[in-house]
């Protein structure tokens, strides 16, 4: 298990390669990286909060599901917490696997739980004031495809 | 017995303290919301709708009607929105 949660930030390229390693039988490597966008030029920042003693657990959780339902050679989650501006990077996972199929599914099962089982809340900070990011029932209902 | 209690996002900001150890004979989640919203407005106000405030009993989700005995930790927090 190599899934982290920091407030620093993450270099893909730097996790990609060190997820590779020196193996030769993964045909297939599938990254996703969350950044934090501006939709309508009013965001000052992103806040995140998490629940330390339990974020970790469910990462591994959601990590192990997929290592148990795809033939993946690799997986990785990184989630980031605190204050982050637009265009920064807020998380990525990455999944290795011989054939593209496995990986991109994996890669999309590991953001569906991402979005709602792994503990974190979103707060938007705007020019205008700042509240909490509703969770949206479509990504609850993204659940029940898998 | 004696619970810790955790609260995260506006169900933290509601109340107005992230974290309390309590007193309590509640045998369930629910009957631990119904004490502690007989207790104080503020938690009245985080939980006047438990329709959108999730559980977890020692950061394993549960539901309301999930025993009380022998946990540690009870974390009240809204829907998670994470990646």
């Amino acid at each position: 298990m190599v899934s982290r949660v920091q407030e620093k930030d993450f270099d893909v390229g730097h996790e990609l390669a060190a997820l590779r390693g020196d193996r030769v039988d993964i045909g297939a490597l599938v990254n996703f990286t969350g950044l934090v966008r501006d939709t309508k030029g009013d965001l000052l920042a992103l806040e995140l909060e998490h629940y330390p003693g339990m974020t970790l657990k469910a990462l591994q959780k959601i990590e192990s599901e997929a290592v148990a339902r795809w033939d993946l050679q690799a997986c990785l989650i990184i989630h980031r917490y605190g204050r982050l501006e637009p265009g920064q990077q807020i998380m990525m996972v990455a999944t290795a696997s011989a054939h593209r199929k496995a990986a991109f599914e994996a890669a999309d099962f590991l953001m569906d739980f991402l979005k709602s089982r792994a503990p974190f809340w979103k707060k938007e900070h705007t020019r205008d004031g700042s509240d909490w990011v509703a969770a949206k029932n479509a990504d609850e209902m993204a659940l029940k495809r898998w | 017995m004696k619970l810790d209690i955790v609260y995260f996002a506006w169900v933290r900001e509601r109340i107005g303290l992230p974290r309390e150890t309590v007193e309590t004979d509640a045998r369930t989640v629910r009957e631990l919301v119904a004490e502690l919203t007989a207790r104080e407005d503020r938690y009245a106000a985080a939980f006047v709708d438990m329709d959108v405030v999730k559980v977890a009993i020692d950061q394993e989700l549960v539901d309301l009607d999930a025993p009380l005995a022998d946990v540690r930790e009870v974390a009240f927090f809204p829907p998670m929105t994470g990646g």
